[in-house]
């Protein structure tokens, strides 16, 4: 796995290193994304992607709308196949091995993707049948999982009747249900107020001290970032940088992650005097 | 509350093997689901109903006197227009649960529903065949419901004939919701359905045996004719239209049973992530 060169049109050119560190002993890679590229017709949404995250932690995939993340998503999540390049997900290959790589991941979509008219019970025990849980395991891991997200009061309620937030915890929920060991956020904090956002991060972070779940967090919002975080920054489809956040910052020279943000993951740094 | 780690609790769910009753799990929840978005939408119930209603009660009635059908088989002896559209009229309901289940199929993955079912680690033949017959067990409440009703108009097949159809109407709907899932794959955007209620459901519905016997289509228009008898459709209905008198078409039967390997083959190649047409178009929920 290596970094990508930092290619910022008005800063010089500069070569990051690799600053992931390898997975420690046997565990393989939570994951690893390996030279991928995706086109949509002429159009090339990703150029020779490559990273990869270490396992039980947190990794945020940072860039504008349109940088590739939601593809890349739906390359990792095998709605698109692979077109060149390789993703293993804790060492399975999600085009060789798609059930085995499909069974270790938990997704959060971008867009809703409840059913409003069914109850919380229904929409997950869907899930569960999606994954083969049997009766009784459902029903514990229902519990459980609500549980986890502190919704076990509204189980019996239909979805259509619960805020942004709350829908965002069930999905959550949802995509804890069969145990992944990867969860993959596609900006899951879109959309809702302040509350509901700060509420969702800290909710997640929780998620990954206590269970050691390993996540991959898209997102353009860079308060939801921490210098401990690992970063992938994503522009036009091609890695910038990839690593841990202060090691970004220190290798970019950047004082926060705003300004290593406008490196990176902007066309141009924004000029403050042009938009005073 | 007492957490495993990731890693523990993993360790069990993914070493598990997928075996049948698994598949039969995912299977019981794809059909759990499609019944309970039914019964929660009780106007796509009535809306069903009330279409081939209003054929039976309303045209049939007007054309009984001007249409008369002269004895063909699988029939006996004369019968009143409604007894011979009946068949049409369950192909009917049929043609259009399977274009609705398009359009859901579209709708879902406009809304991002569809991935859901797409990210299971079934593979994706296995979860499209169990959301089509999803679909056919939905739509063949509906006929029933619907011949309920009809033997108090006066539509009364043999008894037994009740039973000897229900396979004919599964392999109708089998094909019919196989054209749909085609179709859905293919539709990039909701707004073009409406194009597949014009070109595909109404000349599929109009141009065949179900409405008119062959013979009198053949006598207005030899082209039409030929139209009607390349129409799966028609050999939809005439398998329907025999099975309620306990009698096996072949032909039809072998024309439903291909058409049906054609349609559901080319749809799961359309939905296979690294063949189909999936992956040649952005889908909604994210910008790239």
């Amino acid at each position: 796995m290596s970094g990508r060169g930092f290619l910022g049109g008005h800063h010089p050119a500069r070569k990051m290193e690799h600053i992931h560190p390898s997975p420690s002993g046997n565990e393989p890679a939570a994951i690893a994304v390996q030279g991928v590229s995706h086109s949509y017709g002429r159009h090339q949404a990703l150029k020779n992607v490559s990273f990869s995250i270490p396992p039980g932690c947190i990794a945020v995939l940072l860039g504008l709308n349109g940088a590739g993340k939601t593809t890349l998503f739906s390359l990792i999540s095998r709605l698109f196949a692979v077109q060149s390049g390789s993703i293993r997900i804790f060492d399975r290959d999600i085009g060789r091995e798609p059930r085995e790589a499909l069974r270790r991941i938990g997704i959060v979509f971008q867009s809703r993707t409840l059913d409003l008219d069914l109850s919380v019970r229904q929409n997950l025990a869907y899930h569960a049948a999606l994954h083969g849980l049997g009766r009784t395991e459902t029903r514990q891991r229902i519990e459980s999982v609500l549980q986890t997200v502190e919704m076990e009061t509204r189980i019996k309620d239909k979805v259509r009747s619960l805020s942004g937030g709350q829908m965002r915890r069930i999905e959550i929920a949802r995509a804890l249900l069969h145990e992944p060991r990867l969860l993959l956020l596609d900006e899951p904090t879109v959309g809702l107020d302040i509350q509901s956002r700060a509420s969702i991060v800290a909710f997640i972070r929780k998620l990954v001290a206590d269970k050691g779940i390993s996540v991959l967090w898209a997102t353009h919002l860079i308060d939801e970032v921490y210098a401990g975080d690992h970063t992938v920054m994503l522009r036009q489809g091609a890695v910038t940088a990839a690593g841990l956040l202060r090691d970004v910052l220190t290798h970019t020279g950047s004082a926060n992650v705003e300004e290593a943000f406008d490196k990176l993951c902007r066309e141009a740094p924004i000029s403050l005097e042009a938009t005073a | 509350m007492t957490i495993d780690t990731a890693k523990n609790v993993s360790a069990s769910l993914a070493s598990r093997p997928f075996g049948f009753s698994r598949y039969m799990i995912c299977m019981r929840g794809i059909l759990n689901r499609e019944a309970l978005r039914f019964l929660h939408q009780r106007e796509r119930f009535i809306s069903s109903l009330v279409r081939p209603l209003v054929w039976l009660f309303i045209f049939a009635a007007g054309f009984r006197q001007v249409l008369g059908v002269s004895i063909v088989p699988p029939y006996k002896t004369y019968v009143l227009y409604e007894v011979y559209i009946t068949p049409g009229l369950a192909g009917m309901i049929l043609l259009f649960s399977g274009m609705q289940s398009s359009l859901s199929m579209v709708y879902d993955r406009e809304m991002g529903n569809m991935r859901t079912l797409l990210i299971s680690p079934f593979p994706r033949w296995f979860l499209l065949v169990s959301k089509l017959l999803a679909g056919v067990a939905v739509s063949l409440a509906q006929v029933y419901v619907f011949l309920g009703i009809a033997w108090f108009w006066g539509v009364k097949p043999p008894l037994y004939g009740y039973v000897t159809v229900l396979p004919a109407l599964f392999l109708a709907g089998l094909m019919l919701g196989s054209l749909g899932m085609l179709l859905s794959s293919a539709i990039k955007q909701l707004e073009n359905f409406a194009g597949v209620m014009n070109f595909v459901i109404f000349p599929m519905y109009f141009a065949s045996s179900a409405l008119y016997p062959l013979w009198r289509i053949q006598e207005a228009s030899p082209l039409l004719y030929k139209i009607c008898q390349a129409n799966p459709f028609t050999y939809a209905v005439e398998l329907i239209r025999f099975a309620f008198y306990g009698q096996l078409h072949w032909t039809s039967l072998l024309v439903v049973v291909g058409c049906t390997v054609v349609f559901l083959t080319a749809a799961v190649i359309a939905y296979d992530p690294s063949r189909g047409l999936m992956s040649r178009k952005p889908t909604t929920g994210g910008t790239t």
